[in-house]
Formats: structure tokens, sequence, C-alpha cells
């Protein structure tokens, strides 16, 4: 009987306890107060609901041109606008803070026609004296503001400056952006959010503290960042373009991905990315979840290095990529999320060839082969994985383990190799390996951002090699190079589709998955489209409870 | 006592330097380079190059050490090279997490250790001499990470009683000023907040803290029968002093000594060994932040968070010891 | 981890103690006592018994394992709850786990030797000359151990995984280093007391070498406390590299590794949670049988003994 009266005591006070919460936020929540608001389910229409996201580690800054990790992507895409931005669900380039552009004839000068009346959440003005400010704090290495590595800059543009010569304003919302030599995929590239513009005033005040005190045009204002922990952000009421629907966003951080499903399945966070491929069941099992897809840009490969014995042979590699069987690999460790891969290039992009016919899954094949190649007893091997998950390889460990028990049954003995990631990649670039595990997330959406970064000669140099299958083939350069210079969209397709057939006779590789990297969400979250890229804006994600 | 206390700051400072230094030489044996860790599978030679220039990476060790210590003579830990971020303020972020975890950790491993050691010690062989030995004994012998999942599996998945990551739910307004939580909501008299945050400390506090409850116990045990043999407990239960009495009074303030030495130990190995507990729980403290920058070849980071441990490690002991002598004055220190 | 070593336990004091201690010679009396008193203890045969299970499972796991703890996987077989046919279920590769926690057993008794080893060996040399030299050699040596103690042990390990590379081996030579303050000190003041005893002049003055008397005549006297050092941090080692491991610096897959079976176990743990409950009962019974065994050592070498 005590017992009883004091779990109605605890009970009562609880309830007292949350009501007195209540009580409190509904007093701070007022307008334009710095509260984050807290929704207590009893919200309308969705105005000042609050959607938290659960991942699996911390944002490195929230300055978008100074880092180069999805999770950082992810927050600054909602705090930024970037001058041109992608299609909601492909890669094509629509208007932003630009609302025109045009190139001239050479190629070399583009003028962009800016958006007037944006302001930046400090209340200064967006204009043309912005977008030059931003510019050059990343191109010019003395710029006062050249705090940090700016690394996406360098990478698309070749260097500070790189290609692009100057930015210059021609009117208050004009500027001319000159180029060096002509480069197509430029307006395409701009719209990656590393390419954001951010506020000059924000910048100069808060110096080399910017990244933790960003200051954008974006759906999102910055409000409070816990390191480790969540990062807060709430809407832009005066939102250039389509306001967001949930009032206040937070991204937190649960490191372990079946503990942020345990959050997911209480209740405390909406959606989570990372889903383990084990629970991906449970989501669909579940009718207060949902499973919500991010289309696929991606390619998760076997690498046999060809500088070293036996995998010179392509009857050898052949083998391999009919020893592997792909479907079990995909059923079990991407949780069946995953569209079994038979060319390096993801079937969403353009220029994929569907024509091929992957080589099935047949061990006596495989044997067969090896015996012709000169190897009937098999031989030893190493197998290299990466110690930690990527997208497009959610449990490489696990991957591996079973490519390993694949290989065994063809008499191949790979033992698993495995290094710290900075290390991996390091030796992989090296050729250190015999057979390795990798993949590839496209940025821009052209088939040569996959095919010559990961498969050309030109890249297969030791000590900084894409291609760590050390695939050397002066047939497919040829047609690789083409393909760059050739401006016509229906030829480039051809060559590209040509290109993947002498990949797939060589061999090079065994393309393992495109996957497509799951969410889950709580049902009522709606209106979440994932983008190909990896981070998209939420402001038209609603939370209807 | 001064003397004393003076004498062993200044024996830190070669420790001190001699941590670092070996920090130092570790990361640089270490193989891998941070450039090639932020850069991710796009870096090009160049700007590996470029970013190692930057970073002052391509300087020799020793050059790399100077600027280290003349740094952190300036009272200046410098910036993490992958956020940017000042370290001291990282870690000042960092640490409340982590003291709160260990602290609630102690308390719970006190607060059993000695109750349960106790009672064994004034029974003996009795049941729960036995029980609560063997359960010691089993506490010991606990691989915690494990012991961290299974309570989650029990108490998060199967009952959904306790949250299982994290310190507070996000709709849970908390100000800061200590940084510790459950000090911060009782300041406050936030009563939502501080229970919310107590959920949330119980079960990382109980994992964490089940190794030191039970060395607690079997020390506060052995040193009880000790001391229950001694002269002048037989002759304060001669004079006729209650049994209560002079347990507590004169026995468990003489068995406390091996104890609080026990405790200044553990503490100090709580607030940085909690690597796996604060992995498996999403805690946001100290001891993830530095193994994240190991793996991560963050090497600022590391420098400046192991000299932070090593500090605190350090002044730790030496507070125990003091505190050793506060107690029990006929000890003498050296 | 290993700071959390366990405290000297006087298991019953009330039991009269026989007058041991160091001893001049390596008399066959009062090992011989000490056996039968550790033959006696409960606490010793129930950590002796863990230890004959284990050590059986390591001698034996070839042929005692019904199934092949690496080859025999099948990703259509997978994550199984336990059945007649896989007693204790299979894991996320289809793999018996019964089998694989006995070829566990043989990594666990491998890692506990030859960490423990390296400690042993070097925190012995350490002490002994630190000890036996006193002046500044001890000043020196005790202050690089001090530093070594400063640093906290689990990161300490990290950081010389890290460097040598994640592997089972360099997880042993790490927690073998991290080990060697303890023997070092422990060494260093059982060298202190018996150097001072009569028959260390005695030795002296019939002209022995300083090496002579250090291992024909002070150590053999400082093997009690050793001994039960050992044996206490052999479990520890286990629990370290179980720890290493289940973070993905110590053993690589396939290997049966108790720890790494739990970090592999640990995303499927919310649906399938045998895969992570017997790899670790396995963890906490060796660690227990060790400890057990060293709380018995430590009652029948000495009672009194504390560290």
């Amino acid at each position: 009987m005590r017992k009883r009266g004091l779990l109605f005591a605890l009970s009562l006070l609880l309830i007292l306890a949350t009501a007195l919460a209540g009580c409190g936020t509904r007093e701070t929540s007022a307008p334009n107060s710095s509260q984050p608001a807290i929704n207590e389910g009893t919200g309308n229409t969705g105005g000042d609901q609050t959607l938290v996201f659960g991942r699996g580690s911390d944002s490195v800054g929230l300055d978008p041109a100074n880092v180069t990790d999805g999770e950082s992507m992810k927050v600054t895409h909602q705090i930024y606008d970037t001058l041109v931005q992608y299609n909601d669900e492909d890669t094509t380039v629509k208007p932003a803070l630009a609302t025109e552009w045009n190139v001239s004839e050479d190629g070399k000068v583009w003028t962009f026609k800016l958006r007037e009346g944006v302001k930046f959440h400090d209340g200064t003005d967006f204009n043309a004296d912005a977008v030059v400010f931003n510019f050059q704090r990343w191109m010019d290495k003395n710029h006062p503001y050249h705090h940090g590595d700016f690394e996406y800059y360098g990478y698309m543009f070749g260097g500070y400056p790189g290609i692009i010569e100057k930015v210059e304003k021609t009117g208050p919302y004009e500027v001319n952006i000159t180029l060096k030599e002509p480069y197509a995929p430029f307006l395409q590239t701009l719209a990656m959010p590393a390419f954001a513009i951010a506020s000059p005033e924000a910048i100069k005040k808060h110096g080399q503290d910017f990244f933790k005190n960003p200051v954008g045009t974006g759906p999102f204002i910055f409000k409070e960042w816990k390191k480790d922990d969540r990062i807060v952000l709430e809407r832009n009421d005066n939102y250039w373009g389509e306001k967001a629907k949930i009032k206040t966003l937070i991204f937190r951080v649960i490191p372990d991905n079946a503990a942020r499903f345990l959050e997911l399945q209480a209740g405390t966070i909406d959606i989570m990315d990372g889903l383990n491929p084990e629970d991906v069941q449970n989501v669909k099992n579940n009718p207060d979840l949902q499973l919500i897809l991010r289309p696929s840009m991606n390619v998760g490969y076997l690498a046999m290095n060809m500088d070293k014995k036996p995998f010179d042979n392509p009857k050898v590699r052949q083998a391999i990529n009919h020893a592997i069987n792909k479907q079990a690999l995909i059923d079990a460790f991407y949780g069946g999320l995953a569209k079994p891969a038979k060319n390096p290039l993801p079937p969403t992009l353009w220029g994929y060839n569907d024509e091929i016919q992957d080589y099935e899954y047949n061990p006596e094949k495989a044997k067969a082969l090896l015996a012709e190649a000169g190897y009937p007893n098999g031989f030893q091997t190493t197998l290299w994985a990466m110690p930690n998950p990527r997208p497009y390889m959610p449990q490489p460990q696990q991957i591996a383990q079973a490519i390993a028990a694949d290989l065994a049954k063809v008499g191949i003995e790979a033992k698993i190799v495995s290094f710290e990631w900075g290390t991996y990649l390091e030796k992989t670039k090296n050729g250190e390996h015999d057979m390795a595990l990798l993949g590839w997330t496209g940025d821009n959406g052209d088939p040569d951002n996959f095919l010559y970064v990961l498969l050309d000669k030109d890249n297969a140099v030791k000590g900084s090699a894409g291609n760590i299958a050390f695939y050397r083939s002066d047939e497919l350069h040829e047609i690789l190079i083409q393909a760059q210079r050739e401006t016509d969209q229906k030829k480039r397709e051809e060559l590209y589709q040509k290109a993947q057939e002498i990949i797939h006779r060589d061999a090079p590789w065994v393309p393992l998955a495109h996957s497509t990297p799951p969410l889950a969400a709580r049902a009522y979250v709606k209106n979440y489209v994932p983008h190909p890229t990896g981070s998209e804006a939420l402001n038209k994600v609603d939370v209807q409870k | 006592m001064l003397r004393y206390i003076v004498k062993r700051l200044v024996w830190l400072i070669p420790v001190l330097i001699g941590v670092t230094f070996l920090a130092f030489l570790l990361l640089h044996l270490i193989p891998g380079d941070p450039a090639q860790v932020i850069l991710g599978e796009r870096a090009t030679p160049e700007q590996l190059e470029q970013l190692r220039e930057d970073l002052g990476l391509n300087d020799p060790f020793l050059v790399q050490y100077a600027r280290f210590l003349g740094r952190v003579l300036s009272g200046d830990l410098g910036r993490s090279i992958h956020t940017h971020e000042q370290i001291a303020v990282e870690l000042m972020e960092r640490f409340p997490a982590t003291l709160e975890l260990a602290l609630a950790a102690m308390f719970v491993a006190t607060v059993v250790g000695v109750t349960a050691g106790v009672i064994a010690a004034v029974r003996p062989h009795s049941w729960f001499d036995h029980l609560s030995m063997t359960g010691a004994l089993i506490g010991v012998s606990m691989p915690i990470f494990w012991l961290g999942l299974l309570v989650i599996w029990a108490f998060s998945v199967q009952l959904g009683w306790l949250p299982p990551s994290g310190r507070l739910s996000h709709g849970i307004q908390l100000e800061t000023i200590t940084g510790l939580h459950l000090v911060d909501s009782v300041l406050t008299a936030n009563w939502p907040a501080f229970w919310d945050s107590l959920a949330h400390l119980l079960l990382p506090a109980v994992v964490l803290g089940t190794i030191p409850m039970a060395i607690i116990a079997r020390m506060t045990r052995a040193s009880m029968l000790e001391v229950l043999e001694q002269d002048y407990i037989r002759t304060a239960r001669a004079k006729g002093l209650r049994r209560g009495a002079i347990i507590v009074r004169h026995a468990l303030k003489n068995a406390f000594l091996p104890v609080l030495t026990v405790m200044g130990l553990q503490f100090g190995a709580l607030l940085s060994g909690a690597v796996l507990t604060e992995t498996i729980f999403s805690w946001p403290g100290i001891g993830r932040y530095v193994v994240n920058a190991i793996l991560a070849r963050d090497i600022p980071v590391v420098q400046g968070s192991i000299l932070f441990i090593a500090t605190l490690f350090v002044l730790i002991n030496l507070v125990t010891d003091l505190l050793y002598k506060a107690i029990d004055p006929r000890i003498r220190l050296e | 981890m290993s700071m959390f070593a366990p405290i000297p336990h006087a298991h019953d004091s009330r039991t009269p103690a026989p007058a041991s201690g160091p001893t001049p010679t390596r008399a066959s009396g009062p090992w011989r006592d000490a056996a039968s008193r550790l033959l006696r203890s409960k606490t010793a045969c129930a950590g002796l018994a863990i230890l004959a299970l284990l050590l059986t499972a390591a001698l034996f796991a070839d042929v005692l394992a019904p199934y092949d703890p690496v080859h025999d996987a099948d990703l259509y077989n997978r994550l199984q709850p336990p059945s007649a046919e896989h007693w204790l279920g299979t894991d996320a590769q289809g793999r018996d786990i019964f089998s694989r926690i006995l070829h566990g057993a043989r990594i666990s008794l491998e890692i506990g030797l030859v960490s423990v080893g390296i400690s042993l060996i070097l925190g012995t040399l350490l002490g002994a000359v630190s000890g036996y030299f006193g002046g500044t050699v001890d000043l020196v040596i005790m202050r690089l151990i001090d530093i070594l103690l400063a640093f906290p042990s689990i990161l300490l390990a990290i950081a010389i995984v890290a460097i040598l590379g994640p592997d089972l081996i360099n997880a042993m030579i790490a927690i073998g280093i991290v080990g060697i303050p303890q023997f070092a000190r422990i060494v260093r003041s059982s060298v202190l007391a018996v150097k001072e005893m009569e028959f260390v002049d005695a030795a002296r003055a019939i002209g022995a070498s300083d090496a002579r008397i250090l291992f024909r005549h002070i150590l053999p006297n400082c093997l009690a406390p050793i001994l039960v050092q050992t044996t206490l941090s052999i479990g520890t080692a286990i629990l370290d590299a179980a720890g290493l491991s289940f973070l993905g610096l110590g053993a690589q897959p396939p290997q049966p590794e108790w720890g790494l079976m739990l970090k592999e176990g640990q995303s499927a743990f919310q649906t399938a949670v045998w895969v992570v409950t017997f790899p670790g009962l396995a963890i906490l019974l060796t660690v227990l049988g060790f400890n057990l065994l060293g709380d018995g050592l430590r009652d029948a070498l000495d009672p009194r003994l504390k560290r």
C-alpha cells in the first residue's frame, strides 16, 4: 500500500513538473523570442512544430566553404543559399540567389543577376558586394578572412584562385565572373552547398570564429550549438523563398546507430539517417515509422590491384567477378536497400549502359576461369576493408568477411586487412593492397566525375591514385578524354556507354552495389524529399502529428 | 603542509612536460596524416601538400613541439585542425558532461560500495557477506561496454523506462550555469529538466560506477575487518558503547582512509577512462572527443586534451593525499 | 580498464595467519603450505574450475566445436536464435556462435599470456633495477613510470595501437606496455624490503655480483606478490583487449575474438540479443576466473599481503 502511495506521489510530481514546463515555455515562446519553441502536441497546422534529426556525428563547422563532411553540409544547407540550386530530386540547376544568368560566346564570362530585397539573418543586405566578398575570400589566399582550408574550392576549381580569373561587381545586383578557360560544369558546381553566400559583416565580425556563428540567407536561422550534442535552428520568417513549415529544426548527435534507432522508436527524435540494415525490417513493420530512400548517386566496389599478381590476369579478375554473390550481400548488409552494380556508373546518371550483362554469380565458372588462368587450386591474397561505414557501404567489415567466404569457396584465401580511415585512403592510393573495398558518391551528376576519376590511367599514379585498381587502358583513356572535350550531350552519352563496355570486359573491379541510403522517420513527417547529393533544404518538410 | 603542496606542484611540471613530449612523440610515430583525413576520397596531391604546409605539419618534429610548448606557456592550447575551434573552448564544452557522469558514477559507487562493505564486515560469513562479495567479484570482472549494451536492451528497448542516449530531451530548456545539468536545474528550480537529466544520467552512471563500486565494497570490507580487530574498538565495546555508534563513529572513520585513496584513484580513472561508456550512451564527453581526435590525427587536440587530462589526474591524486592527511593527522607527508 | 585493477581483498583476515613473508631461501615448506591453503579456499577452487574450463576450450576447440568458426558462414542462415543445431545461435555472417566462443578462448588465453608477459618481464626488470640500485637510477626510472601513469591508460593503449596499426598482436603489445608501471612498482617495493635482509649482506660479503644477488637471491623472494599480480593482470588484460577490439583497434575480422564479436553484434543487438549476450558472458567468466584465482593466491601466499 505504501509503495502505491509513493508511486502516486511520484506521478503527481511528474505531471506537475510537465505542466510547469509547459507554462514556462509558453511564456518564452513569444514571437522573435530567441528560445526554440516546444511543441506540446497540440500545434494546429504545424506552424510551430519542431523536427529533430538524429545523426551519427557532429558537424565539423558551419562555414560551408570550409568543410568537406556531409554532417556539416546537412546543416549549412539550411542556413545558407547558393547562387543557383539543384532541383529537389535531381541535379538540374534552377535559380536561387541569382535569378538569371548568361555566359559569353567564348564561354569565359558568366554574368549573374542577383535577387533583390534579400537580407542576411543579421539584417544586412545581400547584394553584389556580398557575392564578390565571398568569392574573394575563397579564392585569394591573402584575403584577410581566408581563415581555413577552403578544400572544396580548390578541388572543384583547381587551386586558389584556380580557373576563376576575377569576380567583379557590374551593378548593385549584378556580378561578372571571368574564367581563365571555358568550364562546362561551372554552373552545376556553383549549386554545391560549399559555394553558399555568407554575410560579409558576420565574417568580419567573427573572424576565425565564424564557423560557429554562421549567418546566411537560408530558410533557417542558427540559434545554438552544443558540441557533440545538438545544433538548434529556427525558422527564418523573412525568407525570400518558400518559408519553412516547421518552427524549430534540431540536429542531434547519437553516434551509435542502434541507440539512434531506439530514440526514433521512442519518439524523442523524428527522423534519422544511418539506419542499421538489421533495423530496416523493424521500420517496415512499425506503422508509426516510415522509410525514406535517398536516390542513389554512388557506387561501392571491390578494386583489384592490377599492378600485383595474379590480378594482372583478366581471367582471374573475371573469376572473382563470378565468385561473389552480390544479391546475398545486399540482402544481408544493405537491408536489401541497394541495387546490385554491374557498371561503375549509378543507373540514375545519364550515360548509364543498361545493355551490359553482369558476370553472374557462378562459383563453378569462377573455378574454371581460375584453372584456365593457371590457378586451379586458387591462391592467397589480402582483402582490404574500410574501418567505418560509408554511405555507399554501410557495413564494410561484414561485407569483407562475406566476400572472403565467397572467395574461399572457389579456393581463394583472402586475409582481411583494415586500417584507420585516413591511413586506409593513403595506403590504397599508394597501391599497397591486393584487393580493396572502396566507393564513391558523385558531386555534380556528371559521368566524368565517376569514370575519369576512378578508372582513367591518368589517375592510376601511385601516391595519389583515384584509380586504385591501377587499371591503365589506353583505349578507355582516349574515349574519356574525347568525352571531356565533347560539348554535344548525345555524343558524350554514346562515348560513356562505350567506355562502360570496355570496363566491363577488362573487369578491373567487382562493382558491388548502388546503395539507396535509407532514412527512417516517424510517420507524421511529411514532404521529406532526399536529394541524391546527400543534403537538402528542409523548408518544405512538415510535421503533422 | 604548504611546503609539501608547493613541492608536489613543482614535481608536476617535469611529469607534465614528459607527458606532452610522449604524446607528441607518439602522434608523430602514427602513420597517416591529418590532411588525408580532412580531404578524404577526393584529395589531390597538390591539395594534400598545401594543407600540410598550412597546418605546419612539414616542420621538423622539435620545431612543432617547441611551438606547442610556447603556446601552452602563454595559456593557449591552440585550435583544432579539423574544426578550427579553440581547443580550450572545446574541452570546456565537453568537460562538464564527463565530470557530471564521473561524479554520479562515483556517488553510486561510494554509497552502494561502502554500505555493502560495512554490512559485510560487520556480519562476516553471513549470506549478505557472501552475496555482496560475490557480486563485487563479478563487478570487478565486468566488461562494462557489454553491461552497457545489456542495460540499454533491458531498460530502454524492452521496458522503455529510461532513455538510451544523450543528456537532455530536446523539448526541455535548461540554462547553463555550471554545465552540470543536475546542479543547473536545481539552481534554476527547473524540475522537469532535473528529472529528465536524472533519467538520462542513471544508466550510464550505474554502468560506469560498476567497477569502482565493486572495488570500494571489497576495500571497505577488508579495511573494516581490520579495524574491528583493533584494541580501541574492543575497548569501546568493553565500555559498553552501542554497536551502531562504534561502527559509525570509530570503525568506519578509521577504515575510510584506504577507501578514500581508492576513491581518488578511481575518480581520476573515471574522468579519463569513460571512453567506452561515453560511446555506448552517446554521452557528449571528453573521452569520446580525445579518441576521435586520435583516430582523426588531430594532433593539437590530442596534445591539448592529454595535457588537460593528465593535469587533472595528477591534481586529483594530490587532493586525495591532502584529504588523507586532513582526516588522519598521524600520517606524515614524506 | 587496466586502471580498475582489483584491489587487495583480505579474504578472511580472521583465519590465523602463519608467519610468512620473505624467507631467506626457497624452502619448499611455505610454498607447499600455500598450495594446500589454496586448494582449501573455495574462491580459488571456483577460479581454478573456470580456468580449467577455459583451458579445455582453448586446447580442444577444434574437436569440441561443432562448426568451423570462420568458414562455416551462411548468409541465408544469419542471426538465428539459439536452437538444437546452433546452441547459442548464429551471428551476422550466419556462423555458429558457440563454436566461435570456444575458439575465442584460445585467443583470450594468448592475449593474457603475451601481454602480461611483456608487462611482467619489463616491469620486473625496471622495478628490480630501480629498487636495487636506488639513487639516480631509481629517480629516473620512477619519474618515467610517473609519466606513464599520468597517461590515462586506455588512451595510451589506443595511441600505441594507432601507431602500430590495428591488429591483435599490436593490441597485446599496447596492453603489455600499459601494464609495466604496476609491476615495476610492486617489484621495486618488494626489492627494497628484501635487500636490507641479512642473507643479502651475506651474499655480498662472499663477493657475489650485483646481477647474481638481484636475480638469484632477491627476486626469488619477491615471487609471491609478482605471482598474485600476474594472475590478476591476465584478467585485466583480457578485459582491456576486448575493449580495444570493441573499438575496432584489436582483433580483426573474421577472428573469433570475444570483444570483436560484441562489436560486430552491436548493430543487431536489438533484434538478436544473443549475438552480444554470449561473448560478453564469456569475457565476464574468464576474467572472473583469473580474479578468483588471484584472490585465492593472495590469501594463500600471505593473508596479510597488501600492495
